[in-house]
């Protein structure tokens, strides 16, 4: 990685942080830490659809996993939330890695693989519904205990830095993939599996690495949501709403990009939020929002918002080139 | 360095491919030919690990490979084209190549400039930068052997990498293909355009509906009477040869 490819990330993340300091109204902040948390886990889903091309519906799956791992820990058997984050996100690669052999190792592919990762979403979320052990259908609520030995602030702006760290480090993760050996590898599967194994790429463990790390960094989001708002049930934690945010954000924002899923994850919300605002009346109606935006970004902006911004770029750069090109003809 | 032994395909009832062998040794190039449909194709993807063969062994160096899986066989030095082009459309030629690259040299800086240096050898020096998807049949073509050749093969598999190209793109090729073999590689290519395995290949196996029917140097391979009846059907070369003495 070079200069050029850290400086974007830094410069970002570094404007993001400074906005608490701005900014003190709680329900902004409120909405910024849902929209990050959201972002971070959208991150994951992108590693595997995005790089790999491997289009999940059941991200809820790692999502719930990480915020049930943590709850349960901290519940049952007293562990403290921060060793609870770090074996979350450990839960999450391992059942990514597990979905994963199962799925791939029998060749599914496309919209086979997608249907069972949904399937898979779906049976956690009826045993997480069923058993006493999770809760059952009352849920978990994490005992409030604020302090930062147990990842629980009283000021909102710490938990945003917490969560805006950890997406700027998936940030680095991801622009790390692009630059590898392992993503050059991931990419030319998701282009065309036979080709890659022709040269030499192993499909089946590339795969499995996506997935693992892209169900690791999913489940960290979902823990996070559960030290957020303390409380998860089956259907917050492994609901099909949340499976759907996470594949929405990176396909709005760009999909197979570095800062896609952040700024897909902050259109929808932003937009959902305003929409909340004007017509907060109609239920569902940032819903609609996303569904609209959704059609939108299919129909006019294959590579979502990022890839829309770099045909437009591209497209200026060949006026001004044009541009040039017939001056100097004149000139002659 | 491959022996090929009497291996078989069979696709519901038919036989694609009915106890082939072929052996090669290390250094030249050997052509594959046949008339379509003969499973030319077929005997190469059973060599490179995409179709298991029903019946039969494949030893590459020694090595029993018979069950191994392609990527497997990348690493031991087997690089394949395909027929059909199969280019990582998304990406650009140069990613395109470090694809394969990567197989030998794990840094990114390596790779790329690896990668480069093929590009450059197989004349797609100037595309470098532009997307595999936009290239022409003939830079497709280049870009597939570039790939190949970027994992550094001992053994080059090549199916019709000059099919579909016009005249001088093949005099263009050629040069680069016996350059390929100059470097130590061995190569074994499918081909129809006659003018270029006459002219590269030291030794022709010839198939037809799925069985290897003869084996030799080109011109004495297409004067054999079973090769013509494999093309131009039964008693094409008893016709032949009447009509000659005929005119004669």
């Amino acid at each position: 990685m070079t200069a050029r490819d850290l400086i974007p990330i830094a410069v970002l993340t570094i404007l993001a942080a400074l906005l608490p300091l701005v900014v003190t109204s709680s329900p902004v902040l409120n909405f910024l830490v849902f929209m990050l948390i959201v972002a971070l886990g959208a991150q994951g889903w992108n590693i595997l659809g995005g790089f790999g091309g491997q289009f999940s519906f059941g991200h809820a799956a790692f999502f719930g996993t990480g915020a049930y791992v943590t709850a349960i820990l901290q519940l049952r058997y007293g562990v403290n939330a921060w060793a609870g984050l770090v074996l979350a996100t450990g839960a999450g690669a391992v059942v990514g890695w597990s979905i994963g052999y199962l799925s791939f190792r029998s060749g599914l592919r496309g919209s086979y693989f997608a249907l069972v990762t949904l399937a898979f979403a779906e049976v956690f979320r009826i045993l997480a519904n069923a058993a006493s052990f999770t809760g059952g259908a009352a849920g978990l609520l994490i005992k409030l205990d604020v302090s930062p030995a147990n990842l629980q602030f009283a000021d909102r702006a710490v938990f945003y830095w917490l969560v805006l760290a950890l997406v700027a480090a998936v940030l680095l993760l991801t622009r790390w993939i692009q630059r590898s050996r392992f993503g050059a590898q991931l990419v030319a599967v998701r282009e065309n599996e036979d080709a890659a194994k022709a040269l030499g790429v192993d499909s089946l463990a590339v795969k499995l690495r996506a997935i693992a790390l892209s169900g690791a960094v999913t489940a960290l989001s979902g823990c996070l949501y559960a030290q957020y708002f303390l409380y998860i049930d089956a259907n917050i934690a492994y609901g099909s709403w949340i499976s759907v945010e996470l594949l929405l954000a990176p396909i709005i924002g760009g999909v197979g990009t570095v800062f896609g899923p952040v700024v897909g994850a902050l259109t929808l919300h932003g937009l959902g939020e305003v929409a909340k605002q004007f017509a907060g009346r109609i239920p569902g109606i940032d819903l609609i929002v996303f569904g609209g935006v959704l059609v939108l970004a299919v129909a006019f902006a294959r590579g979502g918002i990022l890839g829309l911004l770099e045909r437009l770029r591209d497209r200026g750069r060949g006026m001004v080139a044009r541009g040039t090109k017939e001056v100097s003809h004149a000139g002659r | 360095m491959l022996a090929v032994d009497g291996v078989s395909k069979r696709f519901g009832g038919l036989m694609a491919v009915d106890s082939a062998s072929l052996a090669l040794e290390p250094g030249g190039i050997v052509g594959l030919i046949g008339p379509n449909g003969a499973g030319k194709t077929t005997l190469f993807s059973m060599i490179s690990g995409f179709v298991p063969p029903s019946d039969g062994r494949i030893r590459f160096e020694g090595t029993d490979i018979t069950a191994e899986e392609p990527h497997r066989r990348a690493q031991r030095g087997i690089g394949r084209t395909f027929q059909i082009v199969q280019p990582f459309a998304g990406l650009t030629v140069c990613e395109n190549i470090a694809v394969g690259a990567y197989l030998r040299h794990a840094k990114r800086a390596d790779a790329t400039a690896r990668a480069r240096e093929v590009a450059r050898r197989v004349g797609l020096g100037a595309e470098l930068d532009r997307p595999a998807g936009g290239l022409t049949v003939a830079g497709r073509k280049r870009l597939e052997l570039a790939r190949a050749l970027a994992t550094e093969p001992k053994l080059l598999l090549l199916d019709e990498v000059l099919a579909g190209l016009n005249p001088s793109e093949i005099r263009d090729i050629i040069p680069v293909i016996r350059g390929i073999r100059d470097e130590g590689v061995t190569i074994l290519m499918i081909e129809h355009v006659m003018q270029a395995v006459m002219n590269l290949c030291e030794r022709v196996y010839v198939l037809a509906q799925g069985r290897m029917i003869a084996e030799g140097p080109p011109a004495a391979v297409c004067a054999d009477p079973r090769v013509i009846e494999a093309y131009l059907g039964h008693g094409a070369a008893a016709r032949l040869a009447a009509e000659g003495a005929a005119h004669g």
